[in-house]
């Protein structure tokens, strides 16, 4: 049983009187903001009050429709991780500081532990799983298992997917321009050297010499 | 280098097992379990450095809808003044239960007190807040020499100094004094022309494996549990849990899941005893995952130290006489592995009178765990910054003085040992020759700078299990968690042994009910006691095949040979059988064979490393750009070449943050300060040049395929080659790690003021 079927059945799951309590301040706070618009053109300015309790919503993961329910302070990383069990991205530092969680999210590359997955409906999402599907391996991740860019293997999604979205967003990009792209990349074991090796390959396939 | 032509496989690349798996997210680490029930644990940690527990309430926290249990010490069974052996060392229960979860007293910031299990992850953080722990804060130290000193707030009531074999009078933060002495140290100094005596300080480290720990538990319905937990050796969780909890191992069942980095840091239990508790009082199993300020407060690092170093040498350049004092934080409980730094700080040199000091002091910080070659970088910091101050004097080159000084065969370490065929000199002699070292480097603030290094390497226990597949393939189930692609390095020496291609082996690691006992990935070991077993259960294989073979031409096992694969009958060649032909008939000629081996090998010969780095130092910042460098070492055999030359550039990569960037910070308070990756700095890609590894291979004549362990060693010269390349590129000496900016500009502020 995964987390989402804990939070179905177990979790804080408030209930709906403490649910309307809840909203009843977040209008409160709005009204508090804007006392001179008028009632009309407060109630489609209010924000939408989600939350605290469980939110469902729908992520597009990979190409597939996902839904779930989650709190709205569930991250994007926990929401896939431990609502929908997509583990490729992975929870290392917590706070948006090492790139072992990045995600596509639209083919930009971004921490997965600093967006809430509420943040994330509507927008096409990505992770390392999606480099190998449909019996086809991407080139980046055909690159790192050539040039055996990992030693762990911990940390490695997260280049893949950084690596990707940068050779996506300029596919004559150089070698140089690559590695910038990963600055945000850690790899405690020190697998840069075979992550050049793999750039370059890259480069020269996909970038400048192509 | 010539005889790696003979092997097939040994000194080939092949594509690693597990790498399409890692690479593309699928490989399952700990925090990836999921089992059916599965609630979440959670650890409350200690705001104090340093305090009292007076009391410890839970009931609010138990009262909250979703939590099922709480746990403190008390769930432990009284460890009483136990000194367990586990096989690979011995570790005092009391210690290392106080460590799991806070026994009377908290002894550093971030020190285990409670733990709760709940049915989310958010829930049971909810609950950690509602447990009331009353403090009586206490005065803390958090340095070492501070806490040598008379007076010093004292952490452990019953501690008293092991005094080279004899127990002091009086308790003290000294856990212990050891001494190593060769010749006659007095007199090697008087033959000196030159002396150097200097004090060094390094800062605490940490391992910084990018995995944080996870256990997961089920306790079972007959009183037998099962873990899945990311360790470096999951006998070693066995044994340690059941002298934690006092139950027989046959009880616990551990399975290693894939390893995101250990380094050394994942060998000591944190998290699987207090699942085991959490989950045997919940009724469901538990899974406890650590965030990243856990496994820099609660886990791990490296000892801070303060070393005084004393070498001595005549006007020919021959050193006379070595002296040393160290003195290692062990964190909140003895055992910093100040014995292993005070035998390596000098073993790189034939020195004929040497005195060496050295004490394990506890301090209000992690209680410290092993980290690439333990004790050796802070060691070899200090003497290789010492030795390049005796070269300078001397005017000597410093590998030239390191030919002329340099361990050999036949050279007696300090603590005793004889050394057997090493390659600390062809280690030199391959930097002396290597163009780096040639080519001339201009243009002002920039400095080359040299170190060696030394780790022992160790053998220890490994087991191994190979059934030949009918397809002609060979399943190989061997005990050694895969940190850096030794399933595959062990595998490759299966099939060297067996005449098969590596690809034609497939390896797995067992879990504790699966394959034989087998010691901890660690001290450069797997690839060589691991490879040894799976070599021995080739030869296993390999008599088994000769005597079906035999069996099957109606003949005798003498009259059949077995040469790269291929068995043939000896009388009759025309009689043959490949490998995989043989392997498709054994169901029909008598069933399956299964090898097997258990090895306890000795003669695993000690690892050395000679690095040459060249920097660029910013006087206006402060800041150390590397421009080169180059790691050379020896290697013994490289099964996989790949692997050994990412172990070495791994290390130097560690080498070079403990160098420049990484520390632990503390206020006055005795808290950490900087318990995330952003404020303590890792280097990445963008600090980082093109590591150049150069493999020496000096064949280790304690090995079927001459293997030596690499892992270790190339992180011990990295510090000190710094050190002395920004010495050469602005002339100060920096004598405290990290060197960071701030303390460059210090010192070159201090050099003009």
């Amino acid at each position: 049983m995964n987390d989402a079927q804990e939070h179905g059945r177990n979790g804080p799951g408030l209930s709906r009187r403490q649910f309307l309590k809840g909203s009843g301040m977040v209008a409160a706070t709005t009204a508090l903001v804007g006392p001179a618009a008028p009632a009309a053109e407060a109630d489609a300015k209010a924000p939408v009050a989600l939350g605290p309790g469980p939110v469902k919503i729908q992520l597009t993961v990979n190409g597939k429709k996902m839904t779930t329910a989650v709190e709205p302070r569930v991250t994007l990383l926990d929401a896939l991780r431990n609502y929908l069990d997509v583990t490729g991205c992975k929870r290392v530092c917590d706070r948006g500081t090492c790139g072992a969680c990045t995600v596509l999210l639209d083919g930009k590359p971004i921490y997965a532990c600093t967006m809430l997955a509420l943040e994330a409906r509507g927008h096409d999402i990505k992770t390392a799983e999606a480099l190998a599907a449909d019996g086809r391996l991407d080139a980046v991740a055909a690159a790192f298992v050539k040039y055996d860019a990992q030693q762990c293997g911990f940390c490695t999604p997260g280049f893949v997917v950084a690596l990707r979205g940068a050779l996506d967003k300029n596919p004559k990009a150089s070698p140089a321009e690559i590695e910038e792209a990963l600055a945000g990349n850690i790899c405690r074991c020190g697998t840069y050297e075979q992550m050049r090796h793999a750039i370059a390959e890259l480069c020269g396939k996909e970038g400048k010499g192509a | 280098m010539s005889e790696t032509t003979t092997y097939k496989v040994i000194g080939t690349r092949p594509i690693r097992h597990d790498g399409l798996d890692k690479v593309t997210g699928r490989a399952i680490y700990g925090a990836d379990v999921q089992l059916p029930g599965l609630v979440h644990g959670r650890i409350l940690r200690s705001p104090y450095a340093h305090a009292r527990i007076r009391g410890i309430d839970v009931s609010r926290a138990l009262a909250l809808p979703g939590v099922l249990a709480v746990a403190t010490s008390d769930d432990f069974p009284d460890p009483g003044d136990r000194i367990a052996e586990l096989g690979e060392g011995a570790i005092n229960v009391k210690h290392l239960s106080s460590n799991c979860l806070a026994r009377g007293k908290v002894l550093y910031h971030g020190h285990a007190v409670a733990a709760v299990a709940a049915t989310s992850p958010h829930i049971a953080e909810e609950a950690l807040k509602l447990i009331r722990v009353e403090y009586e804060p206490l005065p803390g130290v958090v340095d070492v020499l501070a806490a040598m000193q008379p007076g010093a707030p004292l952490l452990h009531d019953d501690l008293r100094t092991d005094e080279l074999g004899k127990k002091a009078d009086q308790p003290s933060n000294v856990a212990k004094h050891i001494q190593f002495k060769l010749g006659d140290p007095e007199a090697g100094f008087r033959q000196a022309a030159v002396v150097i005596e200097r004090e060094f300080r390094t800062a605490t480290v940490h391992q910084g494996y990018i995995e944080p720990h996870n256990a997961t538990a089920q306790w079972n319905a007959d009183g037998s549990v099962t873990i899945w937990c990311s360790t470096q050796g999951a006998f070693t969780v066995r044994a340690q849990v059941g002298e934690l909890l006092r139950l027989p191992v046959s009880r616990i069942k551990v399975v290693p899941m894939e390893i995101g980095g250990g380094f050394g840091g994942k060998i000591r239990v944190y998290l699987e005893p207090v699942a085991v508790v959490l989950s045997r009082k919940a009724g469901r199993p538990v899974k406890i995952v650590m965030s990243r300020a856990d496994v820099f407060q609660g886990t791990g690092p490296t000892p801070g130290s303060y070393i005084r170093v004393k070498m001595g040498a005549d006007a020919t350049g021959r050193l006379t006489a070595a002296q040393a004092y160290l003195a290692y934080e062990a964190g909140a409980f003895p055992g910093s592995p100040v014995g292993p730094g005070a035998m390596c700080i000098f073993a790189c040199y034939d020195i004929p009178n040497v005195l060496i000091d050295g004490y394990d002091v506890v301090v209000n910080k992690p209680a410290t765990s092993a980290y690439r070659a333990p004790g050796a970088t802070n060691a070899a910091f200090a003497a290789e910054t010492v030795v390049d101050e005796i070269c300078e004097r001397l005017g000597i080159d410093p590998l030239d003085f390191r030919l002329k000084n340099g361990a050999k065969e036949g050279t007696r370490r300090a603590d005793g040992p004889v050394c057997p065929r090493i390659g600390m000199i062809e280690t030199v002699e391959a930097a002396k020759r290597h163009p780096h070292y040639h080519t001339p480097l201009t243009g002002p603030n920039r400095g080359r700078g040299v170190a060696s290094g030394f780790w022992f390497n160790c053998g220890l226990k490994s087991s191994a299990t190979a059934s030949i597949n009918a397809d002609g393939t060979v399943n190989l189930v061997e005990g050694s968690t895969d940190i850096g692609g030794t399933r595959t390095s062990v595998a490759m020496q299966l099939a060297e042994a067996l005449g098969i291609r590596a690809e034609d082996v497939r390896p797995v690691v067992g879990d504790t009910e699966s394959v034989g006992y087998t010691d901890v990935t660690g001290g450069s070991r797997v690839t060589f006691a691991t490879g040894w077993a799976a070599y021995e259960a080739a030869q296993d294989l390999k008599r088994q095949l000769i005597d079906r073979a035999a069996r099957i031409w109606q003949t005798t096992p003498d009259d059949v040979s077995y040469t790269d694969g291929v068995l043939q009958r000896r009388s009759r060649p025309e009689q043959r059988f490949t490998f995989k032909e043989l392997a498709a008939k054994l169901h029909e000629t008598g069933g399956t064979i299964v090898g097997r081996a258990s090895v306890d090998p000795a003669g695993c010969g000690g690892a050395y490393a000679t690095h040459i780095v060249d920097v660029e130092v910013d006087p206006e910042t402060g800041k150390v750009t590397i421009l080169r460098y180059t790691a050379v070492q020896d290697v013994g055999r490289a099964i996989h070449p790949s692997y050994v030359e990412g172990q070495i550039q791994g290390g130097t990569v560690q080498g070079i943050g403990w160098g420049l960037t990484e520390e632990y910070l503390y206020n006055d308070k005795g808290e950490m300060l900087n318990a995330s990756f952003l404020d303590y700095r890792l280097p990445t890609s963008l600090d980082l040049p093109m590591i150049e590894p150069v493999m020496v291979e000096v064949p280790n004549p304690g090995h079927p395929y001459g293997v030596r362990g690499v892992g270790e060693v190339p992180i011990v010269p990295p510090p000190a080659a710094l050190a002395n390349a920004i010495y050469r590129a602005v002339g100060v000496r920096l004598r405290q790690l990290p060197m960071t900016p701030g303390r460059i500009v210090a010192a070159l502020a201090a050099k003009s003021g």
